[in-house]
């Protein structure tokens, strides 16, 4: 496997030198692992801190910035960051207004955020926390880590950085993203499997002519291996699996994901397909995005996430952003 | 395996009693002190990176192939930490260690070892050396807290398979402290994951040794290598 980087060891801090260098705007602590928005903390503002594992790119790093998050904290590759980040970036986006902890819903990372929370609060921040679990592959119980989070993250980082950036509250804030990911599901399809750099060889074996069916964003095998489908075939499949959970009842918000790998010429194709399937399902798409955006190093595939929007989560996705990988508006 | 550095005939060391019968001090009596923790940790660390690729390997077939490389760059700043000031009492060095390890591994494993290790530096308290027995009382309190922090109990296919049998079995001897965590890491492979990143897997999880319980073993073994 052929890949650009000069050793595995510095993959994570060499990333971060880079998105240092090519926004200025931001405050780039590369030895600590720490992305801040260059002019936090923002009087009266909600610092909103996010983070977990490298691999992801541009989650979490690449969303730091004006209308997002105002820091993010980046592990190893595939591994939840440290509690010393979280709560380094806490102390550095305080304004008094309190801090956003978005955690998504993996063993690792609510441990870790949970322990920072704590360090946080001794330090006297005033810290909330919301979990993003959308992916449907996973079924839900009592007796697993539950759901997975994954492409609705971009959704509710948006949501309730907009509302901090209009100046709401933290209970406020935390109410936003709470109800964003509430109304937001996911499902994910490899073509290929990922190979991490510190291991150099793919985490599963998936024979060319089979594809992987409700995977998660970290190389971890899906649930169930099919015989290679067509666009509209997997379109057919993702779809039906976001709505048998979610049942909108108006228009949504709908992210068409790529893995990594995959062309964004084929993810437009595959994204009319998808709308395709929603309009044969009677729901209306409010807006799309359609892009890499919650990744998994090198691997090829898609996910779908949908929201179910409303009139405040409209106008909070079309409100100002301004970060290295989405912006409109300003 | 090779031993444990450090000074062999340190007389703080545990003696195992595998052999019954055989007329040798009872375990109960050993004075384990500081230097005893500081050789187990050192033996701990270098078998964590002589086996980091084993522990990936088992972490790629059900989770997500890191658990080698993050355990070892924690006990790599665990060796650093106390190579620069080492702590003079048992209970001291196992909290260091636990602080070190949250501080650097990241993952699930970096808060579940260092609340292991932490709570159970902490049951120690400051005294200047301990028994077997009050070891086997301060790893089932860590074991505990592992199980609060991670909602996690025996038979879901997580560290807890090997660290409970193995906190128990330490009343009894070193030796067989060993054999449980080792017995406990194998009883994991039928199993099916209910905790963490492997339970996304559901039946997929099953004939797999989980990664935890396998550094779990890693654990109990090198203590027992340094009672020897």
């Amino acid at each position: 496997m052929r890949m650009l980087i000069n050793v595995p060891e510095t993959v994570v801090a060499d990333g971060l030198r880079g998105l240092a260098a090519a926004h200025p705007g931001l405050n780039v602590d590369v030895e600590r692992r720490v992305v801040v928005r260059g002019d936090a903390p923002v009087a009266g503002k909600v610092g909103l801190v996010s983070g977990g594992g490298s691999g992801h790119e541009p989650l979490h790093g690449g969303f730091v910035g004006v209308g997002m998050l105002s820091a993010a904290c980046p592990g190893e590759v595939f591994t939840s960051p440290v509690p010393d980040q979280m709560a380094r970036a806490a102390a550095a986006v305080d304004s008094g207004a309190g801090v956003l902890f978005v955690v998504k819903n993996y063993t690792g990372d609510v441990l870790n955020f949970d322990m920072a929370q704590e360090l946080a609060e001794d330090e006297g921040v005033r810290v909330a926390r919301v979990l993003v679990d959308d992916d449907v592959a996973v079924r839900d119980s009592l007796y697993t880590a539950g759901r997975r989070g994954t492409g609705a993250t971009l959704f509710v980082e948006k949501a309730a950085g907009a509302a901090a950036e209009e100046g709401a509250p933290l209970e406020r804030v935390e109410a936003v993203a709470r109800r964003v990911g509430e109304r937001s599901r996911s499902f994910g399809v490899a073509l290929g499997a990922v190979t991490t750099p510190a291991k150099g060889t793919p985490t599963f074996d998936l024979p060319s002519g089979e594809l992987e069916l409700g995977i998660g964003i970290h190389g971890e095998p899906g649930r169930e291996r099919r015989p290679m489908m067509t666009s509209r075939e997997i379109a057919d499949f993702t779809v039906e699996a976001v709505l048998n959970d979610l049942r909108p009842s108006g228009p949504v918000l709908a992210l068409v994901n790529g893995m990594g790998a995959t062309p964004l010429l084929e993810l437009y194709g595959f994204s009319a397909e998808v709308h395709r399937v929603l309009a044969e399902r009677g729901v209306p798409v409010a807006r799309t995005l359609v892009g890499n955006y919650v990744t998994s190093l090198d691997m090829a595939g898609c996910s779908v996430t949908l929201c179910e929007a409303d009139e405040e989560i409209l106008r909070l996705w079309d409100a100002p952003v301004e970060t290295p990988a989405l912006r409109w508006g300003r | 395996m090779p031993g444990p550095a450090g000074d062999g005939g340190a007389a703080s060391a545990g003696r195992d009693d595998a052999h019954k019968g055989a007329d040798v001090p009872r375990d109960a009596d050993a004075v384990l002190d500081a230097e005893f923790f500081l050789r187990w940790m050192d033996a701990l660390a270098r078998a964590v990176d002589r086996e980091a690729a084993r522990l990936t390997e088992l972490d790629a077939a059900i989770g997500d192939a890191d658990h080698g490389a993050n355990m070892r760059r924690g006990f790599a700043a665990v060796t650093a930490a106390l190579g620069k000031d080492a702590p003079d009492t048992p209970g001291a060095v196992l909290m260091l260690t636990g602080r070190r390890l949250i501080s650097t591994v990241g993952g699930a494993s970096g808060p579940l070892y260092g609340t292991l290790l932490r709570r159970a530096g902490k049951a120690l308290g400051d005294e200047a050396a301990v028994s077997r027995a009050q070891l086997a009382e301060a790893l089932r309190a860590g074991t505990a807290a592992v199980a609060r922090l991670g909602g996690a109990k025996a038979g879901d296919k997580t560290m807890l398979d090997a660290l409970e049998p193995a906190a128990a079995a330490l009343e009894e001897s070193f030796a067989a402290a060993r054999q449980a965590a080792e017995d406990g890491a194998a009883a994991t492979v039928p199993m099916l994951a209910r905790k963490g990143r492997a339970s996304y897997l559901g039946e997929r999880s099953i004939g797999h040794r989980d990664p935890g319980a396998a550094s779990s073993a890693l654990l109990i073994g090198t203590l027992e290598e340094t009672a020897r």
